[in-house]
């Protein structure tokens, strides 16, 4: 077994509004190891990006609630602030999802790469450049970039400069946050296929990467974690998932999606009904039940994480029923 | 870059010759007729009449047909001939606006400057620091409403007669003698030094409240956001914040050089500095047209003027107008 | 759908009414207004009449005192605050009116007419205004409040041209309005339901602000000596004081307290206007 690099226990966070509480992350539990890239996937405003901001960004109104999420070893939510400054950057680092807008319009990429990483104690020297240099051939990028404004970069460069910067100083663990989706097909593969090759090549220990689309989650996740209203449902190895999925909400995301690698000659594409629930202030219960097939009376309590498998976990009081289906 | 400035540059021209065109145009269309007035006044002038007749035959030319006249009057105009002053009869209009602009220029120049530049720091620290912001805020906003010559009624009553630690009149004391030397500069300095806080105070405020407002809308960029996720300080953020909060602030500079200038004419009155302010106040209350006219061509020049330069900072500090990447004019 | 429009409008109203600089603000300005209407009611002198001694300072008899000839200072004050809000009244929804007619057209039309408006926005607002205030207003021998209004108003509507083009802008290209023209429904509808509905608050604090302005920029021509021909405003109560050296004399009373109700009064305007600032852009609001 690899070593894990984050360890997420029952991690609670709300957005604390004049209403109440909007309960985006409640209760999540997963591990990601060394070397591994894990797929988050889920509807929007399933908590994927509260997940993203809560282990690495949290503003008010976004305020930790409960749970415990260790980082190699040390657990983030409750270290001071100033020291988990330190460990951004190095050991934790985000792509964020405004790639686009994350440049400050007026200074050079190489100012602000240099003003980053001294923040770190790093000084911006020569070597330091020629390693940025590198990174940037890594992505087809010519150096003479640094020396530019965002203004002056097409929306493609600016995802892969950030990426270079995200990833500059070899973080442990990289939150990938909806990378692809502000890109046409074809750069949606090569950013992908950017983030396998820094882990292949040790530059980050592992990823997360968060996404809507299963399908570039199949291509490069090893394991895929599926989350519906901020509640964890289901995590497994990403053949597991989607060729034996046991949440009922895997299957309906599964199916409702064109070629996840698997044939569906015979089957057509269904929509999920309904919508997620409002999440203010919402009680407890499995909170998929309002649109489940497979719903029981049972349901009316927040189901338990279990076991079903080596690596496959599931958050479903009917989970035993589901998935013989798929195997025909 | 070379669009942003041609496109300025158009602009300050044709503002230019409508300011000619409205000096040309006001005595000739405005109700009352002005001019006959002008006339009737100047039959009481000794010695003078012949002058100011020929004066009149050669800017106004009555009998001539209007466009001629018109063109008449660009001619002199770069001549630089303004016309001749009745309030200080019978020196050029040129003349007398040129004693009168220095002090302008040394009233003006560092008090935008200076206010700018402080009013942009506290308004930065107002934007980050809760209990600033509540302590500085109402002062600012108190700074901003004030009119400038109210403002400077205040303080020429706290500093120079309460305080009496300035003098309230002039531009120097008439027991020194102008020139290079210790007793004047410091006799200036002293002259000079309330209706430059007047207008360094009140612009103050403006700038303060301007930049605070940028600093907390930057402050909830993505890109701070993102700085903030990879573990920068507080201090790099805000830096970065204040020198893009710093853009909408020149514009804004551009945009209140006339309301300054306007102030500046006021605060000289006020203190009988003896700017362009003051001076036209003593040609509205003579009567003198020229004189009027003359100040308000030179004021639109200095505003234009310094406007342009505005213009050049803003190309480089902001790199969208230097790479022509923005049009914004 | 209406019910969360009218909701949203709630939720805004809400935040108004508990923000505390719009509260201050809309008090000191009521009390302003209250002042002005019964003001003159309230005081036995009449604004030119020599009403007492002269170099009295404020008493129980003269609130603000009298000037170095006897008139007295409160009642002055009141009636040029009068004339004061009425400029404000007049100029402020001219300035408004032009400002928001041309940076509408501009911005909604864009292309060459945009281009032209603009230019023309540019001028006014490189244009040195008061100077040309001044050489209006010279020029004309008899002037009433309505003559100032007008010249002023005229003057000082370009930020807000500027403004309100920019926010047009922001607003057509939000889908709904695109979806109304792409329907082909007249400009006017679009201009009523789409974009008015949705740029009303910022245009309330365009006129607040316009207010303040258009005062502001009429007390300094009053200070001149280019205000009404008639009557008394607050500017000439200064400019008066500043001639008869009301502030070397010590006369503090007449040199500042009018100019103090002035500033006063502006400040409450620019209360209400952050104030709201906060309330419809909660960004600041996180402060």
């Amino acid at each position: 077994m690899r070593e894990n690099i984050l360890e997420i226990r029952e991690l609670k966070a709300y957005y604390k509004i004049l209403k109440g509480d909007v309960k985006a992350l409640d209760g999540v539990t997963f591990n990601v190891r060394r070397g591994e890239i894990l797929g988050v996937a889920g509807e929007s405003g399933c908590g994927k990006s509260t997940l993203a901001s809560t282990l690495i960004y949290r503003k008010p109104p976004l305020k930790y609630i409960s749970g415990e999420a260790r980082l190699l070893g040390q657990d983030i939510m409750k270290m001071p602030e100033r020291e988990f400054k330190k460990l951004r950057l190095k050991n934790i680092s985000i792509i964020p999802q405004y790639a686009l807008d994350a440049f400050s319009p007026t200074k050079k990429i190489k100012t602000f790469i240099g003003d980053l990483v001294s923040e770190h104690g790093i000084r911006p020297n020569k070597k330091f450049y020629d390693k940025v240099a590198e990174r940037l051939d890594m992505v087809n990028l010519d150096p003479s970039v640094l020396n530019r404004y965002s203004i002056e970069l097409s929306g493609g460069m600016k995802q892969r400069i950030i990426m270079i910067i995200s990833s500059i100083l070899d973080p442990d663990f990289l939150i990938a946050d909806e990378i692809t989706s502000a890109l046409d097909v074809s750069s949606q593969r090569f950013v992908a296929n950017l983030l396998a090759n820094l882990r292949d090549e040790g530059i980050i220990g592992s990823a997360m990467f968060i996404t809507h689309d299963l399908s570039i989650l199949y291509q490069i996740a090893e394991r895929i974690m599926i989350m519906y209203a901020g509640h964890f449902a289901e995590i497994g190895p990403t053949d597991e998932i989607v060729k034996n999925p046991r949440h009922p909400y895997t299957k309906a995301l599964l199916a409702s999606l064109p070629q996840v690698g698997i044939q569906y000659k015979d089957k057509r594409l269904t929509g999920i009904k309904g919508t997620p629930p409002h999440l203010l202030n919402i009680g407890p219960g499995c909170r998929f039940r309002f649109r489940c097939p497979y719903r029981t009376e049972k349901c009316e309590e927040t189901p338990l994480r279990e076991k079903v498998n080596e690596d496959h976990y599931v958050s479903c009081w009917n989970s035993k029923n589901i998935g013989s289906d798929n195997h025909g | 870059m070379g669009k942003y400035l041609s496109k300025k540059l158009l602009i300050y021209l044709i503002t230019f010759f409508i300011a000619v065109t409205i000096n040309w145009a006001i005595p000739r269309f405005m109700p009352g007729d002005p001019i006959s007035i002008l006339l009737s006044r100047f039959s009481g002038l000794e010695g003078g009449r012949e002058i100011i007749e020929g004066q009149f035959v050669q800017s106004f030319g009555l009998n001539q047909p209007l466009l001629t006249q018109y063109f008449n009057f660009w001619r002199s105009l770069f001549a630089g001939d303004l016309g001749i002053s009745i309030y200080v009869f019978p020196k050029p209009v040129i003349n007398v606006i040129k004693e009168a602009i220095i002090y302008d220029i040394i009233l003006l120049v560092p008090a935008i400057i200076l206010s700018w530049i402080v009013g942009n720091k506290l308004g930065a620290y107002s934007g980050v620091n809760r209990k600033a912001d509540n302590i500085m805020m109402p002062f600012f906003y108190f700074l901003t409403s004030a009119p400038y010559f109210w403002f400077a009624v205040v303080v020429a009553f706290i500093f120079g007669v309460k305080l009496a630690f300035f003098p309230i009149s002039n531009a120097y004391s008439s027991t020194v003698q102008p020139g290079f030397n210790l007793p004047f500069i410091f006799d200036f300095l002293k002259h000079w030094f309330l209706p430059f806080l007047t207008l360094f105070l009140v612009q103050l405020g403006g700038w303060a409240i301007g930049m605070r407002n940028m600093i907390i809308y930057e402050r909830s960029s993505n890109y701070s956001k993102y700085m903030e996720s990879l573990g920068a300080s507080d201090r790099l953020i805000r830096n970065y914040g204040f020198r893009n909060g710093i853009l909408p602030q020149v514009t804004g500079l551009a945009i209140r050089l006339g309301t300054v200038v306007s102030g500046a004419l006021l605060t000289e009155i006020v203190f009988s500095y003896p700017g362009l302010g003051y001076l036209m106040l003593r040609a509205i209350l003579n009567q003198d047209y020229f004189l009027i006219q003359g100040c308000f061509l030179f004021i639109v020049i200095m505003v234009l003027a310094a406007n342009f330069i505005v213009d050049i900072i803003y190309m480089i500090i902001d790199p969208r107008v230097r790479l022509s990447y923005s049009g914004e004019v | 759908m209406a019910a969360r429009e009218f909701w949203k409008r709630h939720e805004n109203l809400y935040f108004a009414l508990t923000n505390k600089k719009v509260l201050i603000g809309i008090s000191i300005f009521t009390l302003m207004i209250l002042l002005a209407i019964f003001g003159p009611a309230l005081t036995p002198y009449s604004y030119d009449e020599f009403a007492g001694e002269g170099y009295l300072p404020p008493s129980k008899d003269h609130l603000f005192g009298t000037t170095l000839m006897g008139k007295d200072v409160f009642t002055r004050t009141v009636y040029g605050l009068r004339s004061t809000f009425a400029v404000g009244f007049i100029a402020g929804t001219i300035a408004t009116l032009i400002g928001c007619i041309i940076g509408f057209l501009a911005g909604y039309y864009g292309k060459w007419i945009d281009e032209a408006l603009m230019m023309i926005t540019n001028i006014f607002l490189v244009f040195p205004l008061l100077a040309l205030l001044i050489i209006l207003a010279a020029y004309l021998p008899y002037r009433g409040i309505m003559t100032i209004s007008i010249i002023v108003g005229m003057t000082a509507w370009p930020w807000t041209a500027r403004a309100v083009r920019s926010q047009t802008l922001s607003i057509k290209n939000q889908g709904y309005v695109n979806l109304s023209r792409i329907s082909g429904i007249s400009v006017f509808r679009i201009l009523r339901e789409d974009i008015a509905a949705n740029m009303f608050s910022y245009v309330f604090m365009v006129y607040i602000l316009q207010f303040s302005g258009t005062i502001l920029a009429a007390v300094g021509l009053e200070f001149l000596g280019l205000g009404p021909t008639q009557g008394v405003s607050l500017g000439l109560v200064m400019q008066n004081a500043v001639n008869w050296n009301a502030i070397q004399l010590g006369l503090w009373w007449w040199a500042i307290l009018p100019g103090l109700v002035l500033t006063i009064l502006v400040v409450s305007l620019y209360f209400i206007n952050t104030g709201l600032d906060e309330v419809f852009n909660p960004r600041l609001r996180e402060m």
